[in-house]
């Protein structure tokens, strides 16, 4: 099948659905590949790129949709996009169904195929085609960029010649994806990083990532479904503004990344608290789309507030388009990988796999989302969170101290006992033994562990002193038997002492430091 | 002259003391070896010297051809095959052992009776008995670990049974023959006894799995010290109970560690057909697995080359691929660019104790990057890349997550915690324990398919 990668038509939009590395895996796959002319000319993909790729490159748009049996892109179809597609052709983008029903409408009633990036099920096995992830990822990264951009000072702290710099504080709501990539960016970069989440369970990762964990008094988990969070209680949310207005004094860049699913995204950074700000203090706001987190927010607008500047940015990925169009192309390999299980260039939409499923928003003209509720995951959902499977650690034996004794007693009593029976010669010999048993078991537990193959070549070598038992014998007159014995012994435990030293020196010269 | 012989004796005991406790640090160990050498020679000498040698050509000739054909072996050896050429020289010392006790049988010291006659009988007995399974079960293990026979455990019907009644066989002909060693009675049972125990040398070892090997070999390393130290008590000679004293809990501490290292006990090792036990390989009941996803050579690579730190874990496939060069000169260009580079060594990884250390410094890694589980296991949360070579049981994460498993409580590297796990392997196929290793469908994980060696080499092209 024949698959095409159009140029996005929207002037803020700089990614494209394919990456040189990504045309090379999907031809693998069996694919034939067609890229608009300069559709990855803003992500630094050239038209010769492609082509060295293996795609081909047409010049005409009309063109590129005629042929196409798939279609991948990154966002939504505009009408005028739509109009160029054949029905029966499979789409593969962004498209938000919640929030663009007409839309749905108007594809499903054209008969095409829509896969939704966006609505593939956060389970497990999808992450490595979660497209929302890869592309907060780059969004948290990006908005600390935009912070340092637009902030007058350094993010870290420095002792110079010239007087010492404070570092800068930086406030992370929000501790999804995107906040998490925000506060690992700004801990890099050097800046002190405080973070807030209604939900607890993020507060280990917030920590793994450099940031210190901020909570509030009441304790409400605010963890929803599907890895999201949910609206909280009016008492939470008074006191989480209390603490915002608390912190608004001290921090120097606020980045807010809180989005309920399906809902505008919540107020939380309010027109008091930027007035409390310091001159030159930055926010960004990742929710500029949803109409943001903080009051003064305008989308797509960096605005500057009571001295403090506010950045609305909505395409914060596509400011990163070689970045986002790399990782977005992957996804979508990912993705069609599962699609084409035979690998044999041609897709199947199997409304079994629950992945797939999840994402196709419509097919054979039908609407087929929303999806039945997802059966997993990625975090668990519910209450039992803290259902850890205990571990049963069998109790260590202990031997009690009347027990020891006992060891001792019969041991005792039987050494007496054959001090008794035995002649005086087995004694000696015997007491010989017991005693170079336990040398060579205090001598051993000191031998490293990576010197154990020499340590058995050379107990193999020193075992070899049998041949001194064969020495004895033969030399006994007059039995040729025995002799003969004898002298295959001493052979064979010569075999042993000349290999098992010399193999030992050779395994011992070739450790080096 | 009894008198220096012995004190030659006692220096020669003392010098192995010192070559064994020279083992215990890399600094000392070649020092260590020079001791052994020293003592043998002096032992040797010393009995050579004393009067009841006499057969000088024949000492002379037998000692010669049995030097050079040891030192072509030591010299021509692949330390891959380390293993095998311990388990051939162990299978020299039990037929040794067995030979002294019979020529002990058919020329018995003059003027013993009564008590010390009934030890002697006996001290026979348990000379050959021992070194006839040592000899035995070290040739099976020599064709186990070269491959001339499957390395699957042999488990008959009964097998327990029949290694029971084989010993107590052998008891109730002990106590008949240390009465009375010299009629032709005592030497039929001796013959049937000797081949008693060389049966059962071939039906124990038979019986233990490829992955059981490295306490296998141990363990015969251990018989063949004890079969020594019974043919010292036959003739009366300290220096034999000393030496095969010291080998013999060498080689039972090295099976104890072993051992622990897989967490389980000695007797149930010895027991013998773990991974048949169970029977079919478990599959996962925690959910959906799905497909492991896999990487390309280049993505490791890049992987690599992004990463500050890398732990490689290598396992036998490293052995079997001969892929320790590579995996060095890998390890050279990371560390040339300034990149932590260790490795972590289970203490049951390959064949033979110790196995992959003798490889790895083998291809000049330094030693002092490779490392025991125990030193770097807590280290893999900051690890950003986590190579698996060859390795299956020894990482496999039910150990520690799955209460019920087959191989639950057995300590295991935890490379899953590594920011990145990459696991290089053959096929999908389970390790030795026959269980299958959720790691591969971890998150973080990806699979490398293909050669260990060949997959080396295309990552190192790779790297930019």
């Amino acid at each position: 099948m024949r698959i095409a990668v159009p140029k996005e038509l929207n002037s803020l939009e700089q990614r494209v659905a394919a990456s040189p590395a990504s045309v090379e895996k999907l031809i693998k796959l069996g694919f034939e590949i067609d890229i608009e002319s300069g559709a990855g000319a803003e992500a630094n993909f050239t038209d010769q790129a492609f082509k060295d790729a293996g795609a081909s490159v047409t010049q005409d748009q009309a063109t590129l949709y005629k042929n196409a049996d798939i279609l991948i892109k990154v966002l939504a179809p505009t009408e005028q996009e739509i109009s160029l597609i054949n029905s029966g052709t499979t789409l593969i983008s962004f498209i938000w169904p919640a929030q663009n029903p007409d839309l749905l409408k108007t594809l499903s009633e054209k008969s095409i195929n829509v896969l939704a990036m966006d609505s593939i099920p956060r389970i497990s096995r999808a992450q490595k085609m979660d497209a929302l992830s890869s592309m907060a990822n780059i969004a948290g990264y990006r908005a600390v960029v935009e912070a340092a951009h637009h902030f007058g000072r350094f993010l870290t702290g420095q002792i110079t010649a010239a007087g010492k710099v404070p570092p800068a504080k930086v406030l992370v709501i929000g501790a999804g994806v995107a906040g998490l990539a925000a506060i690992g960016a700004a801990k890099s970069m050097g800046a002190i990083v405080t973070a807030f989440d209604t939900r607890p369970v993020v507060k280990e990762q917030v920590e793994s990532m450099g940031g210190q964990f901020l909570t509030v008094e009441i304790t409400e988990d605010g963890s929803g479904t599907g890895g999201y969070a949910k609206e909280m209680s009016q008492e939470f949310i008074d006191a989480e503004m209390a603490l915002f207005r608390e912190q608004a004094a001290d921090v120097d860049i606020v980045i807010t990344t809180a989005l309920i699913p399906g809902r505008p995204a919540p107020k939380l950074w309010l027109a008091d608290m930027v007035e409390t700000m310091k001159e030159g203090s930055v926010i960004v706001d990742l929710a500029g789309e949803q109409g943001g987190n903080c009051d003064l927010t305008q989308a797509n607008e960096v605005v500057v507030a009571h001295g403090v500047t506010i950045i609305g940015y909505t395409n914060l990925p596509s400011r990163l388009p070689t970045q986002a169009s790399t990782l977005y192309a992957q996804n979508l390999v990912h993705l069609l990988t599962d699609l084409t299980p035979e690998k044999d260039g041609v897709i199947n939409i199997n409304m079994e796999d629950e992945v797939i499923r999840g994402a196709t928003v419509t097919k054979d003209g039908e609407i087929s989302w929303p999806p039945p509720a997802p059966t997993l995951t990625a975090a668990p959902a519910a209450a039992p969170a803290a259902k850890v499977e205990e571990v049963v650690k069998p109790e260590p034996k202990k031997t009690s101290g009347a027990q020891i004794a006992l060891y001792w007693l019969i041991a005792g009593a039987a050494l007496l006992w054959l001090g008794k029976v035995a002649p005086q010669e087995f004694v000696a010999h015997f007491t010989v033994f017991v005693l170079a048993i336990f040398i060579g078991w205090q001598v051993i537990w000191n031998v490293s562990h990576s010197l154990h193959t020499p340590l058995m070549s050379v107990t193999n070598a020193i075992s070899g002193i049998i041949v001194v038992g064969a020495l004895l014998q033969i030399s006994i007159e007059d039995n040729t038997v025995v002799t003969i014995l004898a002298a295959v012994s001493v052979l064979v435990a010569t075999i042993n002492i000349a290999g098992g030293f010399m193999v030992t020196q050779r395994m011992l010269k070739m450790f080096r430091k | 002259m009894t008198g220096m012989i012995t004190m030659a004796y006692l220096l020669a005991a003392i010098m192995f003391i010192l070559s064994l406790s020279g083992l215990s640090s890399q600094e000392t160990a070649k020092r260590g070896n020079y001791y052994g050498i020293a003592g043998m020679i002096l032992a040797i000498g010393a009995t050579i010297a004393s009067s009841s040698v006499q057969a000088y050509g024949l000492i002379a000739g037998a000692m010669a051809v049995g030097a050079v054909i040891g030192l072509i072996l030591a010299q021509r050896v692949e330390m891959t095959s380390m293993p095998e050429l311990v388990a051939m020289l162990h299978s020299f010392v039990g037929l040794a052992a067995v030979l002294i006790g019979w020529g002990g049988f058919i020329a018995p010291p003059e003027g013993i009776a009564g008590v010390e006659a009934v030890i002697h009988n006996t001290e026979i007995y348990l000379g050959i008995f021992i070194g006839a399974i040592t000899f035995s079960g070290s040739l099976v293990a020599f064709a186990k670990l070269k491959g001339l026979v499957s390395g699957n455990p042999l488990t008959l019907p009964a097998r327990h049974w029949l290694n029971a009644i084989a010993l107590l066989a052998s008891i109730i002909m002990l106590v008949i023959y240390a009465k009375d060693g010299h009629s032709d009675t005592a030497f039929n049972l001796l013959m049937i006894m000797t081949i008693i125990s060389l049966l059962l040398g071939i039906h124990l070892v038979a019986a233990i799995g490829g992955a059981d090997m490295p306490v296998v070999v141990s363990m015969l390393n251990s018989y063949s010290g004890w079969a020594a130290a019974a043919t010292g008590f036959m003739l009366g000679n300290d220096l034999l109970i000393v030496t095969g004293a010291l080998v013999g809990s060498s080689g039972a501490i090295l099976s104890l560690i072993m051992c622990r290292g897989m967490n389980r006990s000695f007797i149930s090792v010895i027991m013998g057909g773990f991974g048949t036990s169970g029977g079919e390989v478990v599959e996962g009941d925690d959910g959906p697995q799905g497909d492991p996803l896999s990487m390309t050579h280049e993505d490791v690579a890049d992987e690599l080359d992004m990463a500050e730190s890398v732990i490689i874990v290598p396992g036998y496939g490293m052995a079997v691929a001969h892929a320790q060069q590579v995996v060095s000169e890998l390890t050279e260009i990371l560390r040339k660019k300034g990149k932590t580079v260790r490795f972590g060594i289970h203490p049951v990884a390959g064949r033979l104790p110790g196995h992959m250390n003798v490889l790895l410094a083998e291809a000049n890694v330094p030693y002092d990057i490779v490392l025991e589980m125990d030193e770097l296991n807590d280290d893999f949360p900051e690890t950003d890349v986590a190579l698996v070579i060859g390795a299956n049981d020894t990482v496999n994460p039910d150990a520690v997550e799955k209460p019920s498993s087959p191989i639950a409580g057995m300590p295991v590297l935890e490379v899953w915690k590594a920011k990145r796990c990459v696991v290089m392997k053959r096929s999908m196929a389970s390790g030795y324990a026959g269980v299958a290793n959720p790691l591969f469908f971890k998150e973080n994980s990806r699979m490398l398919f293909g050669d260990a060696k060949d997959s080396v080499q295309d990552i190192i092209k790779h790297l930019p």
